[in-house]
């Protein structure tokens, strides 16, 4: 294990930022902290990198305590939000300051640092002072900076979120690979789903002062494990409704539109008890009136998303819906339709504490194919 | 864009006008009377013209005041030297103390920290008179009365609030992460507060550094009372004009004048980063 943090807690006079935070990381791995701002992300990486100390918990790193190792003995790289540059310092010394910090020789210096700066494409702007670059060149720049240790440890803090959309997307495909080539053990804290999915071979979904998920990038997705989670992840977000699952002929069912519904059997356990159904807005799809399990909406807007179409909808009770499909593809952009969805693509969670429920696993599988 | 009047163009060239007046005419007229004798300036109704004379300057500079009633030594070459060392030595001293601390005040929040920077800063409320007396005392039990080592101390009273409460707002503009990013790429403390903090709040320094060199220059009462002849500066001893025959105001004009040109110069060079400093500490403050 290259990194693990066990029990972290941290606050700053009275307002609790970190409570009793656990993960771990395996050398090599790539580590994705997702949550919304105020999560206590960065305050998670800054403690990782030394800079603050924790009130309680520890931090391993190679198996070695990181309690009163200084910052600069930890053998860090870390890329800033905000970049960090240091004004006063063109971008090349910016680049080599973990190299003199080595006391490297001046060619071993020279040679890290046209190497990193030919790697990220900033080799013509190495003579620039911060105040002269662009911000993907500023944004590269910290990067190369962090990468220039050779750190056996990456940390990596939102550093798209300042660039604009083109170059996050170039860099949404460059960097995993140039992350791969480091063989660093990697944290990249984001608040964009998306880079998380790309980025992670796993996700740690953090929101309230800890973490509220760890898995991979399809177990988050498809498996989230309570209501924040599933909210956070997916564009349009999860629709969720108000149900009471109740057994019916056709098996478990709730109503939607004053229609059953039928749910995996494995939600047995959650017959009469108040509940939350979420369905990704990719799992509902317009259907025949007649097809079982069709319920009636009101088609109200229309929207192209990218390479998606976006409708809203509202159910007869005045609830509304979000689906999503392929652009281009039939459907109605407004008026009376109906849809359906796919028994397993529905998900439960409890109303009272928004956690989701697990189906029995054997019944589940057998409700699949309803 | 708002069109400004004519009228209103001329009444605010008038309010300019009057307050420059006011304020620089004292310096004018302090100039024109250090060219002039005694006689010229004391006449009912004063000339705007007269004949100019350098023989104020000639006697400061040789140290030779001839009076009405015969010739006194003065030491005003002597006292212009001393305000130039003490002051220069109390920024000095100032910026060795200072500076550092600002630093641990904007950084490292330490307990009581917020008190101890307060209490600092209220040297500067008290009369200076509240101190003076029983500092006179410990100073001449500890051997430190009358020396320049017991003067620059006790401009630390001017000096040290002044450069840590300016200093500080400098230190706490810096933005964390940029310390940080040092520490992580792999230095240590020092080098940090060595090549980030200290060249970032430059500036804030030299602001800081100024504006103490001109309130010690400026500082009469801790001279006054601490200090013999030999050390005293500029300010104390322009009191020597003042003679049993009368007030040479020819020379305490030319006293005046050399006097406030080292930091009226001073002043002019380093106008933007006076203001800068000042406000900023004023803010922060």
């Amino acid at each position: 294990m290259s990194l693990k943090l066990t029990n972290i807690t941290k606050s700053f006079k009275d307002d609790l930022v970190l409570n009793q935070v656990s993960l771990s990381v395996e050398k090599g791995q790539t580590l994705v902290l997702f949550g919304p701002s105020g999560a206590g992300k960065t305050v998670l990486l800054r403690l990782i990198a030394g800079v603050i100390e924790p009130d309680d918990g520890t931090i391993e790193i190679d198996g070695l305590d990181m309690q009163g190792v200084e910052a600069e003995h930890r053998g860090i790289g870390m890329a800033f939000q905000n970049f960090a540059l240091f004004p006063h310092m063109d971008a090349h010394a910016n680049i080599a300051s973990p190299l003199t910090a080595r006391k490297q020789t001046k060619d071993a210096i020279e040679a890290g640092v046209q190497k990193l700066a030919k790697l990220l494409k900033i080799d013509h702007v190495l003579s620039h002072q911060p105040k002269e670059l662009s911000n993907g060149q500023k944004q590269r720049t910290a990067l190369a900076r962090a990468l220039a240790g050779e750190p056996a440890t990456l940390l990596l803090d939102d550093p798209l979120r300042n660039v604009d959309a083109k170059l996050r997307f170039e860099m949404r495909l460059e960097l995993p690979r140039l992350l791969k080539d480091q063989n660093a053990t990697v944290i990249y804290v984001t608040q964009d789903y998306k880079e998380a999915m790309a980025f992670g071979d796993t996700i740690a979904v953090m929101s309230g002062h800890g973490i509220q998920q760890v898995g991979t990038p399809a177990d988050i997705y498809l498996s989230p494990g309570n209501i924040e989670t599933a909210r956070l992840f997916g564009d349009p977000v999860i629709n969720l409704l108000d149900v009471r699952p109740e057994k019916g002929a056709q098996g478990l069912q709730v109503q939607i539109s004053q229609t059953p519904v039928s749910i995996a059997e494995g939600y047995s356990n959650a017959v009469d008890t108040d509940c939350i159904l979420g369905i990704r807005p990719e799992a509902l799809r317009f259907v025949d009136k007649d097809m079982p399990g069709a319920f009636p909406v009101i088609v109200e807007a229309e929207t192209p998303l990218n390479e998606k179409t976006v409708n809203l909808m509202r159910t007869v009770n005045g609830r509304e819906l979000m689906l999503s499909r392929p652009a281009g593809s039939p459907g109605p952009s407004e008026g009376e339709a109906y849809i359906a969805v796919n028994t397993s693509d529905a998900m439960l969670f409890e109303k009272t504490t928004g956690n989701r429920i697990e189906p029995l696993h054997a019944a589940a599988k057998s409700g699949d194919s309803a | 864009m708002e069109q400004v009047s004519t009228l209103e163009r001329i009444l605010r060239g008038i309010a300019i006008s009057f307050v420059i007046i006011f304020f620089m005419f004292p310096i004018l007229w302090i100039f024109l009377m250090s060219f002039q004798t005694n006689e010229t300036i004391l006449q009912v109704p004063p000339q705007l013209f007269f004949e100019p004379t350098i023989v104020n300057y000639e006697g400061l500079i040789t140290g030779q005041l001839e009076t009405a009633a015969g010739s006194l030594k003065i030491e005003f070459m002597g006292n212009l030297f001393n305000s130039l060392f003490l002051s220069t030595a109390a920024v000095i001293v100032g910026l060795i103390l200072g500076v550092p601390a600002a630093y641990a005040f904007a950084r490292l929040k330490f307990k009581g920290s917020e008190d101890i920077a307060f209490t600092l800063l209220s040297f500067r409320f008290a009369p200076p008179l509240l101190v003076l007396l029983p500092l006179t005392i410990y100073f001449q039990k500890i051997g430190l009365a009358d020396t320049y080592v017991g003067l620059i101390w006790v401009y630390q009273l001017i000096v040290l609030p002044l450069i840590l409460w300016i200093v500080r707002g400098y230190f706490e503009d810096i933005p964390a992460d940029i310390e940080y990013a040092y520490r992580i790429a792999g230095h240590g403390f020092w080098s940090t507060f060595r090549k980030i903090a200290l060249p970032l709040a430059g500036p804030g320094i030299a602001a800081a550094g100024l504006l103490a060199f001109i309130f010690s220059w400026n500082n009469f009462i801790f001279a006054l009372v601490l200090a013999s002849a030999d050390k005293q500066p500029v300010t104390v001893g322009a009191l020597a004009f003042i003679t049993a025959s009368g007030i040479n105001y020819g020379q305490i004009a030319a006293g005046i004048v050399l006097s406030i040109a080292p930091t009226f110069a001073l002043a002019m060079y380093a106008q933007r980063y006076l203001v800068e400093g000042l406000s900023l500490g004023a803010v922060k403050g």
